[in-house]
């Protein structure tokens, strides 16, 4: 039996796969189909300090092999999160990476705070959402406000901080090694990339919010590349995401360098997909006489 | 809240109208749980979401379900490619459905073009205390018409440009029957202005009503938030979902943006 468990900030994780921010909720309609505990872990909705309710419908798009959504960060807020949500999670022997979405600096601060008094396992700072006016991607692409967040948040709590970084931007391993030199302990890549589809009757966008972050399998090889270039640049754990829907392709994105992969769009083409590729891998890695996963990680061999 | 996905066979396929395809598909386990007014989530091959589709009859006995979808885009392109033995990915069922009243003596269905197959498993409840006013825009358009008269419900077709049935709105005979007779409840599913004056209608004449919305989905099942209408509860706006809070709503309660 390979060995699939990975270590990121030194957080054990029984297997690489993570279902992505967003995609997930907060596990409790996913689990009618699988129990939550096959899962490496869990990177729960984007959470703010207030409840928000996101923006107007339609809020998704299909795209040629992918998706586009413009939700919003629609969210209970931390109050609701920690005291409805967070207790159940943490009973369901997986690992929590709560994610965090505030619109400023001092939102971010409060968010940590309350979550470091928590059992929270990790924290993922989300420096990178493409669909709210203010925060989000306009933290995480310029260098200067990715640290400066970066480093707000790493003095505001103790928890191993992953900081999720965007692909809307020059060069991306600028923005890890910013994240990096402020005390992040890990990165996160990438978030959905903008896009934009119209409706040729009406002339108008699909998404009400006109644009919206593009993510699913047409992403894949995108993200491959961006993975592959943050984990040459900088020393820290990098988890991928971006259009995993396979053993595959997870295995794809660990030889790129992730240590762990998070999972999104796939999930709605196939509810089962986590547990699928969780399996999947271990067939491959079988297959391949590899009896640990992590020999795998950062093992493409470039020309 | 149960629900399963799997890969289940195609037994039959119709086409029901101009662009109007209809499946008939063996999923015992979705069939024994089904209620009226809930969907399943269709995942069209070598396409990344899957569509909702509302279910137009449900047979636990002989473990099939029966959809009718209109050909949109290239998803349901692709759906009625299918043929019998072919297996559909289906995920369901789904959603909220409507709420079945035992001792309602007289109550109406109405239907908007696609909005019409929802209504089907609501006349096999009911009917023939049910009335049924079905619109469409032109004659070949219409579906479903001996479906409904063989529950032995009351019928009404009504189209846009008075090819057949009654020229004009669902809206007319619905106020005819309301006038003369005592409804206990009114059941809508078709295009937002439709289903907004049946609202008011009702809410006038202080009628139970629930009406089943659509929306573009992601997960189907209430864990993205991809699908958000607005509700007004007790005076407060809230943020609802399609695919777990609906597709069926009171329509009192629904925010008509």
């Amino acid at each position: 039996m390979t060995n699939l468990s990975v270590r990121i900030a030194g957080v054990p994780f029984k297997n690489p796969i993570i279902p992505a921010s967003g995609v997930f909720g907060y596990g409790h309609e996913y689990e009618v189909l699988f129990p939550l505990s096959k899962l490496g872990g869990i990177a729960t909705k984007g959470t703010t300090i207030t409840p928000r309710p996101g923006n107007p419908s339609p809020r998704i798009a299909e795209t040629p092999s992918g998706m586009l959504n413009s939700v919003g960060l629609q969210n209970p807020g931390i109050d609701a999160f920690i005291k409805r949500e967070l207790p159940y999670l943490l009973t369901k022997d997986t690992v929590i990476l709560a994610n965090i979405a505030g619109s400023t600096i001092e939102e971010c601060i409060a968010i940590a705070e309350r979550l470091d008094e928590t059992d929270v396992h990790m924290i993922e700072l989300n420096i990178s959402c493409p669909n709210v006016k203010k925060g989000g991607a306009a933290f995480g692409v310029h260098c200067d406000s990715a640290e400066r967040i970066t480093t707000a948040v790493r003095k505001a709590t103790k928890k191993p901080l992953v900081v999720k970084l965007s692909p809307n931007v020059t060069d991306i391993t600028e923005i890890a090694k910013a994240v990096e030199a402020a005390g992040a302990d890990a990165v996160s890549l990438i978030n959905t990339l903008l896009g934009m589809r119209i409706d040729i009757k009406t002339k108008r966008p699909i998404l009400r919010n006109n644009v919206g972050g593009m993510s699913g399998p047409a992403v894949f090889p995108i993200a491959v590349r961006m993975v592959w270039q943050v984990s040459n640049a900088v020393s820290i754990p990098v988890i991928g995401m971006g259009g995993v829907d396979s053993g595959a392709a997870a295995m794809e994105m660990m030889l790129a360098g992730a240590s762990a992969v998070q999972v999104g769009a796939a999930i709605f083409t196939d509810p089962y997909a986590p547990v699928r590729i969780i399996e999947e891998l271990q067939a491959l890695l079988e297959e391949q006489h590899i009896t640990d996963v992590k020999e795998i990680i950062g093992a493409v061999k470039p020309w | 809240m149960q629900y399963y996905q799997g890969r289940y066979p195609i037994l039959e396929k119709k086409l029901l109208a101009k662009n109007m395809v209809q499946y008939v598909i063996f999923c015992p386990e979705i069939a024994a749980v089904a209620q009226p007014g809930q969907f399943v989530h269709i995942l069209p091959t070598g396409h990344t979401l899957r569509r909702p589709i509302s279910l137009c009859e449900i047979q636990a006995e002989k473990g099939t379900i029966c959809i009718v979808f209109e050909l949109k885009g290239s998803g349901t392109e692709t759906l009625a490619n299918c043929n019998v033995g072919d297996c559909m990915d289906v995920l369901g069922p789904l959603g909220h459905g409507f709420t079945l009243l035992p001792d309602a003596k007289r109550v109406i269905l109405l239907g908007g073009g696609i909005g019409n197959p929802p209504m089907l498993p609501l006349a096999q409840y009911y009917q023939g205390r049910a009335a049924v006013i079905s619109g469409f825009r032109s004659a070949e358009f219409v579906i479903l018409q001996d479906a409904f008269q063989a529950t032995g419900a009351e019928t009404i077709l009504c189209t846009d440009n008075g090819t057949i049935g009654r020229h004009g709105l669902v809206t007319e005979p619905l106020q005819e029957l309301l006038n003369t007779q005592t409804i206990d409840a009114i059941y809508a599913c078709g295009p937002k202005p439709m289903l907004r004056a049946i609202a008011a209608i009702a809410n006038e004449k202080d009628v139970f009503c629930e009406v089943s919305l659509e929306e573009r989905m992601g997960c189907g099942i209430g864990a993205c938030l991809v699908c958000a209408c607005q509700l007004e509860r007790e005076g407060k706006s809230v943020s609802a979902h399609v695919c777990k809070d609906g597709p069926v709503f009171s329509a009192k309660e629904v925010v008509w943006a």
